[in-house]
Formats: structure tokens, C-alpha cells, sequence
């Protein structure tokens, strides 16, 4: 990862965000909103820039980044899996369907496999509980799902 | 231009939009452009149906036909058929599970006949991105109305006589809390609105915001002139995507036709929205821990009093509703708070909208009046258990609620009855259980997501839920005793007692009313390591009759770990060391040989 120069396109960008901003003040979930959105993740180096740019303590940065679900330190494989765990799933069966990915992909919930392809997570609720189970691969939705379709659905990533 | 003959209205909720309604929409475009119907006919993405099983839907107006399970291919037959030669596409229409007979009409389906739409009044009748059809539909004529003849004491009274309660979950008497709010003086005040839907397996705010989002921006701005607040902030879920655009839009949109910002119509009123997103925490729709998130900082909420009424957002007078709370303003003004207050019952008036989701027949948004009973919105409504199973438990209330069993079922919904029943009504969740769902692991699972988003500022919350959590997965795998049972109950007794918010007070309600009303599971899991709908893996074996197996193999060749071995013809064995407890086997055995023990 290049994270090493601040000259990087992405600190720009960022820094035209935080700059661009009419009040710093209460900002900073945005400003990490942003960040993440540029980066993929939250890395340390970026929490560090983040907490320099809107004059606040590293501490103060790492403290709401790790409150909240939506951010993460760690990079997502390129094809991120979501198995949605709300209740209507659950009681659907969403359980045996991570069962089924954690063994096919041989990793645990919030991990990613060796190549990078796939990272696993699961997450609360997407709110089409008619299509329970859900599982989202790279933003597609797929519905009803059952353990013995989880092969196929993995082998419809490709890399390109 | 041609006069608009026909309405095409997509589902664009997120449920349809999961199965490529976007595309079905395409395709409408593309076959009614090759008629040359482009201007005759205009195709709509609308807000959510409510019918999510059937998804995705399509509604013709102006001859209301409903059709369901729609495919991109499909627009092509109902522009040739529906379209230009006037007939319905049977074979896309609802098909009525008791009378096996094709409806046409929404209106005539179990799944619409007891629902009354206040809150969803326009989800699925407007296009949500276009602010002239909400106009079209009495849109801002309700603040037009407040400006020009309110004074906000009287928009504050009408609130209250209407007797509307905050839909979020905590059902506190609205009018009450603007009340509040219009009384502390300072230079600056907020309207705040809870758009951060939480609870797992709820997606009513989310479905307005999507299908309605003009009704929120409206009623924030009759807030804000009856509480005395210039600004206006919506915290939204950023997991939210479709909703956010919208609503953004939404506020764009007014903003242009001078409905926000300076002077609205001419009244000397100021208001304006922003939209802030929330990261993913539970904790944050408590109100105190929402302020804090808005703010920039970790959403721990703080103690009341002070409230968000005297000291809110950076500490100035805040008024915090949620979206469907929100939606509710403008029909009481439109109607008149007399009409609010007559529907529903003593203490709850006006409507519920519910995400009845889980092992019912008709998963969907359904809107009802208080005082309708469970048994109405579980079988009229969702049309009874899947697959013909035994109806077990309805869940309400999502983390802080509970399970209500076969004896609540002719319990009228309110507020007031809910909790009395041990359960809460919350924020809408409707999760239906059956026979298959052990309750001791549904219990466990809420208890897993409070663990996840307990914030960690008080100890009980913290380290009492997790120790819950410990015992239930203890008792779900068969490690449990008889004591764990008692000292979940007292566990469960002090966290309620000895926490700071709502989350932690209310977190053990799925435990304790699973306790009360399944305590014959739990003991099975104790005394007898037994799952009784068995579903626990760890108290399950999975076993081959000898003279039902005629050794065909299936079983061997499904089984994914490899546990089943046996000769042709020959009875088969499942090794229990290598069963990994699937069911794979039993679904795929034709002989009805294996059995769940």
C-alpha cells in the first residue's frame, strides 16, 4: 500500500475535502466518512492525517473510528461479501450461509483470503427481508440464498 | 405534448430494487420508445409497495392492475398485451393462496384489506424524486396552512390534542416533547430527525425516506416553526444509499422552490436541513448518544436530565423525532388532529407501519391501525406460517423487545399492551418464529448484536450482557445447568436496574420474556441436552434408519463431509465424529430414512 508520501493524489483529495469544509468544528465523522471513501480503509497513516488536518488528538481519531461499524483499519478483498444478519435473515437461515462461506473461503467473519479476493463480514440488516437470506457480493444482491448455492455464486467473480 | 394516458409505477424500494427492478424499468423505456408510447405512457419509479414478497412489483394506473414477480422480459408482454390492446397479463397477477384465483386489484388482497396508509400515504403512489407529484398530493400545503394561520403554541396544541407518540420506540407523547422544546430560549435551536433504523429486520424508516421524503422535510420544517428552530439535521444511516439520495434531493428540490431557506412563502420563517450520516452504531438511536454522534464524537449517551428539549446539539435546545413520527405531521394537519385521534385505541392513536418479516407467508411493510390485534397482522395480513408450519412466536421490538407467544395473539397492538406483555413495541421490527426456531438461540442472537453495540460507558451493559451471552451460548450447546437459568434472571434484573440508557435497560427483554414464556425449552436444554425444535447443532445427531435406507447412494454423494459410507443397496451409516450436522442428507433422502434426533 502507498501510504508512505502525503504527496499521493488521495491526500490531496482528502485535503481539499477537510479544507473545503466551512466549519471544522463536529466534522470529524464526515471528514472519515470522506476518508474512507478515498482509501477503502482507515488505515493508521490516514487516521494520522486525519487527526493533523482537523487539529485533533490521534486518540481522539482512533476513538470514533473503532466505535463505529462502518469504518475499518483493515483493507476489504476486492470482491467484499456482506451476509446480512438481521433477524428476518437469521431466522431464514443466515447462519448456516456464513457457515458455508467461512469453510469455502476458508476464512472467519471479518477476514480476507490470502489472494485478497474475497474479504467476509456480516451486517445488520439490509432491509429486503422478502429476499431473506441475503448476500451481497461487490454491491449484487442475491436473495433466498441456500449453503449449496454459495459455490456458484463465488465462482461468478471472476477477476476481470 | 401528448396527454399522459397511462402510469407504469415500478417498486423502486430496496427490497424490489434487490432484484433488478432498475432494469425492469430500462426495459419499459426501451419497449414503449420501439411503440412510440414514450409520451402516452410514463413509467414511474415509486417508493415501496409494501409487498416485498412478491416483489418486484409493477402497478398500471390508471386501472390500478398489480403485477407481481415482474422480470425485465416481462415488460415487453405488458406493453404488448396490457399496454396497446388493453388485457391484463394473467399470468403475472396475484394469485390468491385460498381461492387459487388471479386479483387484479391490490385493494382486493388479504395482504392491503386491513391496512389503513397514513405514514406510507404516498410510498408507492408518487414518484419520490419529483417534489410536483408530492405537491399533487396535498404536499406543503400543510405548512403553507401553519404559516399562514398557526401561531406555533397552536401547532404545539394540535400535536397534542392528536395524541401522536414517537414511533421510534419509546412512544413519549410527541406534542409533549415540541412542548418542551418551544419553551427553552436560546439564539439558536435544532429539529433533529432519527433516521438511523437500527434495529435488525426493520425497514420502515428507511421505506418512507425512500418512497416519501418529502413528508419528512415538511414536517421537520412545521417543527421547526412550532419550536422556534432555524436548523433542521437528519442523522441517516450511511449504509442507507438509496435514501440518502433521495432525501438529499428532496431538500434540494424544496430549497429551490423556496419551501426551505429564507422567508418560506413569504411568512418571515427561516428553516434549513442538513444531512449528517451515522457509522454503524445501535446505541446511536438514543437520542443523548445520536447528539453525540452528530457532533463528531463517539455516540456514548449521556444522562437526562439535562434533555435534548434544554440542552441539545453543542448544547442548545434540540427537539429529536424519528422518520416515521416525522411523516405523521402533515396528515394531522391536513385532517385535523380530531381525525388522528380517532383512529387507534384509548392511549395509542393513529397507525403502526410494521416490517413483518421472518417465517410468514407475506414478508412486507404493513401499515395498521392501533388496536389491531397480532393474530390479524400475523395470519389476515402475512397470511400464516410458511410451508404450512406451526406458528411459535412473534418477536417485537428488536433488541429491547420480546417474543409474544400463541396466547398474545388476539393482544391488540399499542403501545401500552405491548409491554405489559413483556415485549415493546419499538421500532416496527415483526419478526415471526416457528416451530423450527429454538427460542434459547434466538435469545442468543440479540444478545449477540447488544454484546457487538453495547457502547461500553456503563459496566452492567458491558460486561452483565456479555456474561448473558456466554450463559445462553452454554445452555444452546449443551454445557448448561439449572443454576444458569437462575442467575440469567439475576443478571437480567440488575442490568435493567443498573443501566444508564435504554439499550442496556432494555437488553435482556428477549431473554427474560423467552424465559417466561419457553421455559420448557430451556429446561430441555438443561436437564435433558435436548434442542426441542432441534435446531442447536450441538444437541443434534442425525441418523440413518437400516430398513428404510435402500442404499442409493444420494445420501453419500451430498454429504459435504464426506461422513456417510455404505455399499450399494446397502444400508448406510452416518459416522457422528464426521457429521457436521447440515441436513444435506436428510433434505436429499427420498425414503424419508434419516431422521433428526
Amino acid at each position: 500500500m502507498s501510504t508512505c508520501c502525503k504527496t499521493d493524489r488521495r491526500y490531496e483529495e482528502l485535503t481539499a475535502f477537510i479544507e473545503g469544509l466551512p466549519d471544522k468544528k463536529g466534522e470529524l465523522i464526515t471528514v472519515l466518512h470522506k476518508a474512507q471513501g478515498v482509501f477503502g480503509y482507515l488505515p493508521r497513516e490516514v487516521q494520522e492525517f486525519v487527526a493533523d488536518k482537523m487539529e485533533l488528538p490521534l486518540a481522539k481519531v482512533y476513538g470514533v473510528v473503532n466505535f463505529y461499524s462502518f469504518f475499518h483499519m483493515e483493507p476489504k478483498g476486492r470482491f467484499p461479501i456482506s451476509v446480512c444478519m438481521g433477524t428476518a435473515c437469521y431466522v431464514r437461515g443466515a447462519e448456516d450461509v456464513v457457515d458455508e462461506l467461512e469453510k469455502q473461503l476458508k476464512i472467519k467473519v471479518g477476514g480476507v483470503t490470502d489472494d485478497g479476493k474475497f474479504s467476509l463480514d456480516t451486517l445488520r440488516c439490509v432491509g429486503a427481508c422478502g429476499l431473506a437470506p441475503v448476500v451481497i457480493v461487490n454491491g449484487r444482491v442475491y436473495g433466498h440464498v441456500t449453503p449449496s448455492q454459495i459455490s456458484s455464486i463465488l465462482a461468478e467473480h471472476a477477476d476481470a | 405534448m401528448a396527454d399522459v394516458k397511462m402510469h407504469i409505477l415500478v417498486c423502486g424500494g430496496t427490497g424490489c430494487m434487490s432484484s433488478q427492478s432498475d432494469k425492469i424499468v430500462d426495459s419499459f423505456h426501451r419497449c414503449l420508445k420501439e411503440q412510440g408510447l414514450e409520451e402516452e405512457v410514463k413509467v414511474l419509479t415509486t417508493g415501496c409497495f409494501g409487498f416485498c414478497e412478491q416483489g418486484p412489483i409493477v402497478k398500471v394506473a390508471p386501472d390500478n392492475t398489480f403485477y407481481v414477480k415482474v422480470t425485465p422480459e416481462d415488460a415487453e408482454e405488458i406493453v404488448a398485451e396490457h399496454v396497446i390492446k388493453g388485457r391484463k397479463v394473467e399470468r403475472l397477477l396475484f394469485v390468491d393462496p385460498e381461492t387459487a384465483e388471479h386479483v387484479a386489484d391490490s385493494k382486493h388482497m388479504e395482504f392491503y384489506k386491513k391496512q389503513m396508509r397514513v405514514a406510507l400515504r404516498n410510498c408507492g403512489f408518487i414518484d419520490p424524486e419529483n417534489l410536483g407529484e408530492y405537491v399533487a398530493r396535498d404536499g406543503y400545503l400543510a405548512l403553507a396552512q401553519v404559516l399562514e394561520s398557526m401561531t406555533p403554541q397552536e401547532v404545539v396544541d394540535t400535536v397534542k390534542k392528536s395524541g401522536l407518540r414517537g414511533r421510534g420506540g419509546g412512544g413519549f407523547p410527541t406534542g409533549l416533547k415540541w412542548e418542551f422544546a418551544s419553551k427553552y430560549q436560546d439564539d439558536q435551536k435544532y429539529v433533529i430527525c432519527n433516521a438511523d433504523e437500527g434495529d435488525p429486520g426493520a425497514f420502515m424508516d428507511r421505506s418512507i425516506l425512500e418512497g416519501d421524503p418529502h413528508s419528512v422535510v415538511e414536517a421537520m420544517a412545521i417543527c421547526g416553526y412550532a419550536i422556534g428552530a432555524s436548523k433542521g439535521m437528519v442523522y441517516i444511516r450511511a449504509e442507507y444509499p438509496l435514501a440518502v439520495s433521495r432525501l438529499r434531493k428532496a431538500i434540494e428540490d424544496a430549497r429551490e422552490a423556496g419551501l426551505l431557506g429564507d422567508n418560506i412563502l413569504g411568512s418571515g420563517f427561516s428553516f434549513d436541513i442538513e444531512l449528517r450520516y451515522g457509522a454503524g452504531a445501535f446505541v446511536c438511536g438514543e437520542e443523548t448518544a445520536l447528539i453525540r454522534s452528530l457532533e463528531g464524537e463517539r455516540g456514548e449517551p449521556t444522562s437526562k436530565p439535562p434533555f435534548p428539549a434544554e440542552k441539545g446539539f453543542w448544547g442548545k435546545p434540540s427537539n429529536v423525532n424519528n422518520v416515521e413520527t416525522f411523516a405523521n405531521i402533515p396528515v394531522i394537519f391536513l385532517k385535523g388532529a380530531d381525525w388522528f385521534a380517532s383512529i387507534g385505541t384509548e392511549k395509542s392513536k393513529g397507525t403502526k407501519v410494521f416490517a413483518l418479516a421472518g417465517k410468514v407467508n407475506n414478508v412486507g411493510l404493513v401499515e395498521v391501525p392501533m388496536g389491531t390485534t397480532l393474530r390479524e397482522v400475523v395470519f389476515d395480513i402475512g397470511g400464516g406460517i410458511r410451508g404450512g408450519k406451526k406458528f411459535k412466536a412473534v418477536q417485537t421490538g428488536g433488541p429491547s423487545g420480546g417474543c409474544l407467544t400463541e396466547k398474545h395473539l388476539d393482544t391488540p397492538i399499542d403501545f401500552d399492551n405491548l409491554i405489559a406483555a413483556g415485549s415493546m413495541m419499538g421500532s416496527g421490527g415483526m419478526i415471526v418464529l416457528d416451530e423450527d426456531n429454538c427460542m434459547p438461540s434466538v435469545a442468543k442472537f440479540y444478545l449477540g448484536f447488544t454484546v457487538e453495540e453495547s457502547c461500553g460507558k456503563c459496566t452492567p451493559c458491558r460486561v452483565g450482557n456479555k456474561r448473558m451471552y456466554e450463559l445462553l451460548d452454554k445452555i444452546t450447546s449443551g454445557r448448561g445447568t439449572e443454576a444458569d437459568l437462575k442467575l440469567l434472571r439475576d443478571l437480567a434484573a440488575t442490568i435493567k436496574d443498573t443501566s444508564l440508557c435504554g439499550l442496556g435497560q432494555t437488553a435482556p427483554n428477549p431473554v427474560l420474556s423467552t424465559l417466561d414464556n419457553f421455559r420448557d425449552e430451556y429446561e430441555a436444554h438443561v436437564k435433558e441436552r435436548r434442542c426441542p425444535s432441534g435446531s442447536c447443532k450441538k444437541l443434534i445427531s442425525f441418523e440413518i434408519l437400516a430398513d428404510k435406507c435402500k442404499g442409493c447412494t444420494l445420501c453419500a454423494r451430498v454429504c459435504p463431509a464426506g461422513a456417510i459410507s455404505g455399499k450399494v443397496r446397502e444400508p448406510h451409516v452416518i459416522d457422528p465424529e464426521k457429521c457436521v450436522k447440515c441436513g444435506a442428507c436428510k433434505d436429499a433422502c427420498k425414503f424419508g430414512a434419516i431422521i433428526k434426533k
